[in-house]
């Protein structure tokens, strides 16, 4: 157990109303401290940060925005100076964030103006990518498009996109993948972020949607956090539940990570389970909190359906059981358990840990059944957040670009087919629901048999953030599959393309993002892009035209012209379904904080929770998702699930733990855990060109526990070779708190920044080179974080340390000669408001 | 009383699903979810056929009667039409589709197999034998399940491309 309140590492100086502070941000990432008690309004906090030489006289306009950089969605504004970007701060009014802004948000805008931005679309010419104008870059891929519409179909096609697009490009691409094409095969990267936790929503509550608000941080008395490093994926989040924890009342927080992660760190109770085992633990708190009698049963019989099935299958889940399988002691588990049960306001929080790890949707759903069988749903600080990586995962859920129907239609039904049909007014036929729309990893493996014949990638970069990447490259390669890329940079995956466009970005561009609590936000365009790049909505538009797609009665297909009419268009697509947009308007976005759909005539200003009085989306007619077997993934078919549920009760499944597919063994004893750090995105294309991130991690690193670097010989920075049954890096040793048996590589680091001559060192540094093509089979998310891996030292550095930062997950365990800070180069400005209850 | 020869029908039902279910998985390994649930169904079934199998000293086969032959037979009969209408066909998604349809045919003869089982053991009033078929049943049940759901996703692409 750890130390509780005032263990914080960084940020702990508190700061009085009214104050204006000057911090360096990259030393403290989640800034000053403005405490608050239990139901009060959290302190309005304006973070705010311009470049060098510009003051707040100086800018000409500031653009309202939001953030990009992870799922967060904090408020804020672009300040622009003489057409260029010069800075960012917080947005006032802001329900996410209350004016504050983490790290990445503050300096990761300077990756806009970088100088090595593609500006003209390249085309693969004798080998080698060439400089060309849109119309050849365009013909290429209409033409290819056409041979293959002829020789084989709609299945010859493959669309691989992002989480950081904007809803009116993801509801475009759905209509085009969907109903132009007609294809199955369209899918986000998403998948490898969020895709957990639609699955488990869906699962538990027969539809997709954040059930909780941000809002429940200000309510709760007991927050747990399952794999889920807060601290470092929401900071600005985080930076609420540290305010809570500094005020009155402050709620307790357990921690489930076996990193000694800011949350852990901070947290009363924090079980360092070992990987992949994650189920285990979770059946054990679900029998502990029945076996004590801490269940509603009233709120139980009268809101789900399963929970003989749920007792039975936990029922010899005892402590005693969980620990030997998890490696945490048994008192620790039955205490978490305790304080769960004994818990009267319950936030539950749900991240990669869970999501990115072996049976992962029915972990992910057991926590769902927790706040289920203890009646702690829809009211104030009984909630849970299933989150999001991207910005905008949630849109790809919502347009249907992750796996399901636009509007979070049923594909197994025929009625919201039907409906869909008439929206896009196309015949049924056109649009496919004879099976779940293909999964990314699927994507891939058509791609590598060589039934997927065109491949167009969206802002991601799969060549380092897939699994096994040598088989990714060796995908991407094959002479017979034509690869389009759309980005801002080259990056890995674009050198391997046949046609890149050069797209304009956040910030070049206007269009609206939902964040992981259900908030739409709208980003106008503030600049120019560069060059001849161009929005991704236009080049959809473009190739939409260009393809000549039509509806049924002849007319264009794509009827919208420019993101405000794409967000009409989506608005009559959701309306009447979940995810109700169509109360809101960009106008209405223009002047309120970001609004929290359903947002329709019954609920004009939004709607801040779902599911009070227990009222579902689950009803037969109505719900998302007929589900699936938790263990295999096996469909439900409809009158499966109209036997089970028709009343439209949330429904509480649950499967057996079962041992991952790759375990440790002798040739390799540990087990290898990816993941993130505070100061990168993703593969570091943005972040990186953003120095002051940059030089807080400029390199890969490998987390070892003291007692492991001992047996292994090895120093703090040494040089480390680590193997998996796929592949092999090298990365230099941090020494941390991490639980034994445990290597963490974080897997932001590719090749396109190493120098010419390391370039071809034989692909030694991205972590996703030692993982496993495996994926959960409910929610067919990769599985990341169950992987067996030999670590070996290869050099001593003699006490240099590893690169890797000093105040967060990677904090070493003893001093290393420096500490993360940005200097004068990292300073923001936070100024606190008068107190304000409105 | 011949509760004996159904239970060693579900016994050789199960067993036979356990290895097609490991054979699958080793020529699909490069289609991951295949390879990675086969593995964790034949445990399953392995499982259930032991659990099944304790009974056999309760119900001993009579004499005149053999162990039933068909199941292994039928699985033969399958492989081999499904070897005959696409077996020489080198794309690896029409070899994937054939042997999901044999292990659909060897999931539903086990789980037809348990229902007359539990049809029996309700007849000879035992109770435990009863409640057996009622905790294994579902799981073949849901082999057969994901047999037709991964036979539903794969067919369409095999067929068009």
């Amino acid at each position: 157990m750890n130390g509780g309140r005032g263990s914080s590492s960084a940020g702990r100086e508190e700061a009085g109303t009214g104050a204006v502070r000057t911090v360096d941000r990259i030393a403290e990432p989640w800034g000053s401290r403005t405490p608050y008690g239990t139901g009060e309004f959290w302190p309005v906090r304006i973070d705010a940060f311009l470049e060098e030489g510009v003051s707040e006289q100086d800018v000409d306009r500031w653009v309202q925005s939001a953030s990009i950089l992870h799922s967060n969605g904090d408020a804020m504004d672009i300040a622009v100076k003489d057409g260029r970007m010069v800075g960012v701060r917080g947005h006032v009014p802001s329900r996410v964030n209350h004016g504050r802004l983490g790290p990445k948000d503050l300096f990761g805008w300077q990756a806009n103006g970088s100088p090595d931005r593609l500006g003209r679309p390249l085309v693969r010419e004798n080998g080698g990518l060439v400089e060309t104008d849109w119309e050849t870059a365009m013909s290429r891929i209409v033409e290819r498009s056409g041979e293959l519409l002829g020789e084989q179909g709609p299945s010859a096609f493959g669309f691989y996109t992002t989480g950081q697009l904007f809803l009116e490009e993801y509801y475009t691409l759905g209509a085009i993948a969907r109903a132009g094409i007609g294809t199955n095969h369209l899918d986000g990267n998403t998948r490898l972020c969020t895709a957990t936790a639609g699955e488990s929503l869906k699962e538990s509550f027969g539809c997709d949607g954040q059930p909780g608000s941000y809002t429940d941080i200000d309510h709760a008395d007991t927050i747990v956090m399952y794999g889920h490093n807060m601290a470092e994926t929401q900071a600005v989040t985080w930076m609420r539940v540290l305010d809570r924890r500094r005020g009155q009342n402050p709620p307790k927080l357990i921690a489930i990570d076996p990193r000694p992660t800011p949350v852990a760190e901070e947290a009363d109770i924090h079980l360092a389970v070992k990987n992949g085992t994650n189920l285990a633990l979770l059946n054990a708190l679900v029998h502990e909190i029945i076996e004590y009698d801490r269940v509603d049963y009233e709120y139980v019989e009268a809101n789900t359906v399963g929970f003989g099935e749920l007792e039975e299958q936990t029922r010899d889940c005892t402590p005693e059981w969980a620990a030997e399988i998890c490696g945490v002691p048994a008192a620790e588990i039955r205490e978490a358990a305790r304080v769960i049960g004994e818990s009267e306001r319950l936030l539950q929080t749900v991240l990669q840990g869970v999501y990115q790890s072996h049976q992962a949707t029915a972990s992910a759903c057991q926590v769902n059944n927790i706040n289920l069988v203890r009646g702690m749903i829809g009211k104030p600080g009984c909630g849970v957040l299933q989150m999001n990586g991207q910005p905008t995962a949630e849109n790809t859920r919502e347009t249907g670009c992750n796996g399901d129907l636009p509007g979070f239609r049923n594909w197994q039904n025929d009625a919201h087919v039907q409906d869909l049909t008439r929206v896009w007014n196309v015949d049924p036929l056109t649009i496919p629901h004879y099976a779940p729309p293909t999964h990314a990893m699927q994507i891939f493996r058509y791609a590598e048999e060589g039934s997927i014949k065109l491949l167009w990638i969206q802002c991601t970069n799969p060549a380092v953030s897939l699994p096994e990447l040598h088989r990714i490259r060796s995908i991407l390669e094959q002479e017979r599959l034509f690869v389009v890329v759309q980005d801002i940079f080259l990056t890995e995956t674009a050198r391997l393309a046949d046609v890149v466009l050069p797209a304009a970005t956040w910030g070049e561009k206007t269009g609206t993002y939902t964040n992981s609590d259900r908030t739409v936000h709208l980003s106008e365009k503030a600049i120019d892009a560069p060059g001849e790049a161009r929005s991704d909505l236009d080049i959809f538009l473009d190739y939409a035209e260009r393809m000549g797609f039509e509806d049924k009665d002849g007319e264009p297909l794509i009827k919208w012209h420019d993101p405000e009419s794409a967000f009409e268009a989506w608005k009559e697509c959701s309306r009447d379904r979940p995810c109700d947009y169509s109360g809101i308007t960009y106008e209405k976005l223009r002047s309120a904080s970001g609004i929290q759909w359903p947002c329709n005539e019954e609920h004009p200003e939004g709607t801040e929770r779902l599911y009070e009085g227990g009222r579902f989306w689950a009803s037969p007619d109505y719900c998302e998702s007929y589900g699936k077997d938790l263990l295999t993934g096996a469909s439900w078919e409809p009158t499966e699930y109209m036997a089970t549920n028709p009343q439209g009760k949330a429904l509480l499944k649950a499967a057996e733990y079962v041992p991952p597919y790759e375990t440790t063994r002798e040739e390799y004893p540990f087990w290898l855990n990816t993941g993130r750090t505070i100061y990168h995105f993703h593969t570091r294309t943005k972040t990186a060109r953003a120095p002051q991130l940059q030089e807080a991690a400029p390199e890969v690193w490998a987390e070892l526990s003291a007692t492991d670097a001992e047996s292994l010989g090895v120093g703090e920075g040494d040089l480390l070779e680590i193997s998996s049954p796929r592949a092999s890096i090298l990365a230099r040793a941090r020494i941390s708190a991490i639980r034994e048996g445990v290597v963490f590589v974080p897997f932001h680091y590719g090749y396109w920044d190493l120098p010419e001559e390391d370039d071809g060192r034989g692909h030694a540094r991205a972590a996703n080179e030692l993982t496993i093509t495996q994926w959960d089979p409910v929610s067919k998310q990769p599985i990341y974080k169950t992987v067996a891996a030999r670590v070996t030292k290869l050099e001593d550095q003699e006490g240099r340390a590893a690169p890797a930062p000093t105040n967060t997950g990677s904090k070493p365990v003893r001093d290393v000669g420096f500490r993360t800070a940005g200097g004068a180069s990292a300073l923001v400005t936070e100024k606190i408001e008068e107190v304000n209850d409105g | 009383m011949k509760v004996g020869l159904a239970i060693q029908q579900v016994r050789s039902a199960e067993e036979d699903l356990a290895n097609e279910l490991e054979r699958v998985g080793e020529r699909h390994m490069t289609d991951q979810e295949v390879y990675h649930l086969t593995r964790t169904l034949a445990d399953v079934s392995r499982r259930n056929a032991e659990k099944i199998a304790r009974f056999q000293e309760r119900y001993p086969v009579s004499g005149g009667i053999r162990e039933n032959e068909v199941g292994s037979g039928l699985f033969d009969t399958v492989r081999e039409k499904g070897a005959q209408m696409v077996g020489r066909r080198p794309e690896s998604g029409l070899l994937l589709l054939r042997d999901l349809r044999a292990l659909y045919t060897l999931a539903s003869w086990a789980s037809i197999n348990w229902v007359i089982l539990g049809q029996g053991a309700q007849a000879a009033k035992d109770a435990e034998l009863l409640q057996t078929t009622k905790e294994c049943h579902p799981d073949t049940l849901r082999t057969l399940k994901w047999t037709n759901t991964l036979i539903k996703v794969v067919s369409p692409q095999v067929l068009t491309s």
